[in-house]
């Protein structure tokens, strides 16, 4: 089957959670990836949404972090400050699924301003949950689409820790948690180097060339010692996204399924 | 005591210029028609307080209520920006807006503070975020027993909470049900309190016994808006009306299209 560069985003990033994992799930491409995993070879997986809402299973994507949808096919829904106290900082979750505007090489993550923080050129949304997704979850998978206006050399602000500004800070703190450990895009996926936590393109998808990822990347980027080629989506993979997508964007009008 | 009134009487009652007002709701049951009642009233030189400002605090910005912004994700949640929001921050339109920006993590901490008589929130967060380097209330300190570094911000105390639920009874008790946010943090932590209800039933039926429920003697005033978190939603009445929130960001992005728009809608609108 034919299969578009974002197709093959959401099923590789799919492809890295397992049943056994409680995952803090993000709206957009995360909140895609995990239910396509759910869909597919993770039916156990546990989802869990900021808004209160424990082991859901929605049947069609949410708009928004609290749809109706996710509170109804819940175990249970708890307050707010019950999901960040006792079940986010709790130390409840394996994995957090993140995205944002900006990444460095180190996994940091801004979704908070383009320019200066007190004059920016853009406004973007903020934290949200992400900050604290970002170091209390085990570990962190970064799914964003590849391109230098994103994958940058310096953030212009730094609202998600992942491994530090040098790779070194995360490690100073002493934070019990991993960082961000995978970076999926349209193109490849990379991993941190394990001293330097700088992330490498381990992986990259079928019919992408090592100049493209160059080119998308804002900082000379670094190719692991033995660089895999992603396996293709399969027909099953693809056909559940697809049905997914297409739930979604009946259930919501066209904005909803991209993705 | 809780006690019921028009819509108008509660606002005009409970809210005042230069208030700090927290009109709380996480994408489910936002109090939009209490905010349109505030917007038509013309409360001025408001603290707007909420974890995620949604299209109701980038009308009530738009429309010059809001001296300043406590929140934690200023977004339209699967559609984008909020652009009466980023207008005021980037242009100063129609009136400059300080911020004060937070996580979601440090927003329910201090909701939950505050509804605890605390004056400050101690959790884990913001570490190696720099928005503890622009927000000063962010600060760090050392637990007193273990010595980790704990992140502290003040309890939010509003002056006043206003939140949606779906019912109240006769006696003026408030049930909310499905994703129940920081409603109840929300009033406990202010001074007073405004609801806005679906209904008003003479028992709530088929309830577990661990519902949410606001205590009439917690509860200020209390109104029935039947529809009144539209366009957000309220579990067990009516959907989030997705395509609005799609609509809203052309209806937003131009400033005359925008006043317009709010002339018709909530202007010209009858407070009920």
């Amino acid at each position: 089957m034919t299969y578009t560069p974002s197709e093959m985003m959401t099923v590789a990033a799919a492809r890295a959670l397992r049943d056994r994992d409680v995952c803090f799930v993000g709206i957009g491409l995360p909140s895609a990836a995990c239910n396509l995993a759910r869909l597919t070879h993770a039916p156990r997986v546990t989802l869990v949404y900021e808004s209160g809402t424990l082991q859901t299973k929605p049947t069609v994507l949410p708009l928004s972090i609290g749809d109706g949808e996710l509170c109804e096919t819940a175990l249970t829904t708890v307050s707010v400050p019950e999901m960040f106290q006792y079940w986010l900082q709790g130390g409840r979750i394996s994995v957090g699924f993140l995205g944002g505007a900006q990444i460095d090489r180190f996994g940091n993550l801004n979704s908070t301003v383009i320019g200066p923080y007190d004059r920016p050129t853009v406004r973007l949304p903020g934290s949200g949950g992400a900050t604290e997704i970002a170091t209390n979850c085990q570990r962190i998978f970064i799914v964003m689409r590849h391109t230098a206006v994103a994958f940058v050399e310096r953030l212009d602000f730094l609202t998600s820790l992942g491994h530090g500004p040098t790779g070194r800070e995360r490690r100073a703190m002493g934070l019990a948690t991993e960082g961000p450990t995978l970076i999926v895009t349209d193109l490849c996926l990379m991993m941190p180097d394990p001293d330097t936590k700088e992330f490498r393109v381990v992986s990259i998808h079928p019919g992408v060339r090592r100049e493209q990822v160059r080119q998308a990347t804002g900082w000379p980027v670094a190719f692991a010692d033995r660089v895999d080629e992603t396996a293709e989506p399969t027909a099953t993979e693809l056909e559940a996204l697809r049905d997914l997508n297409a739930r979604t964007a009946r259930a919501h009008g066209a904005a909803a399924g991209d993705s | 005591m809780s006690e019921f009134l028009g819509l108008a009487d509660a606002i005009a009652r409970h809210v005042r210029d230069g208030d700090r007002v927290a009109l709380e709701g996480f994408t489910h049951l936002i109090p939009f028609a209490a905010g349109h009642e505030i917007i038509r009233q013309e409360r001025r030189d408001l603290t707007l307080i909420r974890m995620t400002p949604d299209l109701l605090y980038d009308q009530m910005i738009g429309a010059g209520c809001a001296r300043k912004l406590v929140f934690s994700w200023g977004g339209n949640p699967g559609v984008g920006s909020l652009h009466r929001l980023r207008d005021a921050v980037e242009r100063g339109w129609p009136r400059p807006l300080e911020i004060e920006e937070h996580s979601h993590a440090a927003m329910a901490h201090a909701y939950a503070a505050g509804a605890a008589g605390m004056p400050t929130a101690l959790f884990k967060g913001y570490r190696g975020s720099e928005l503890a380097a622009v927000n000063p209330n962010i600060k760090f300190i050392a637990c007193p027993f273990t010595g980790e570094e704990l992140t502290a911000v003040p309890a939010l105390r509003p002056d006043v909470a206003i939140v949606h639920a779906q019912k109240a009874d006769r006696e003026g008790n408030v049930l909310v049900e499905g994703i129940i946010g920081v409603q109840k943090e929300a009033v406990l932590a202010a001074s007073r309190s405004v609801v806005t209800v679906e209904e008003v039933v003479d028992r709530f039926e088929g309830i577990g016994t661990n519902a949410a429920i606001l205590p009439a003697w917690v509860v200020g005033a209390i109104v029935v808006v039947p529809g009144g978190a539209r366009p957000s939603y309220a579990y067990g009445y009516y959907d989030r009306d997705n395509a609005f929130y799609v609509a809203w960001d052309a209806i937003s992005r131009d400033r005359t299209m925008f006043q317009a728009w709010m002339q018709e809608h909530v202007m010209r609108a009858s407070s009920a």
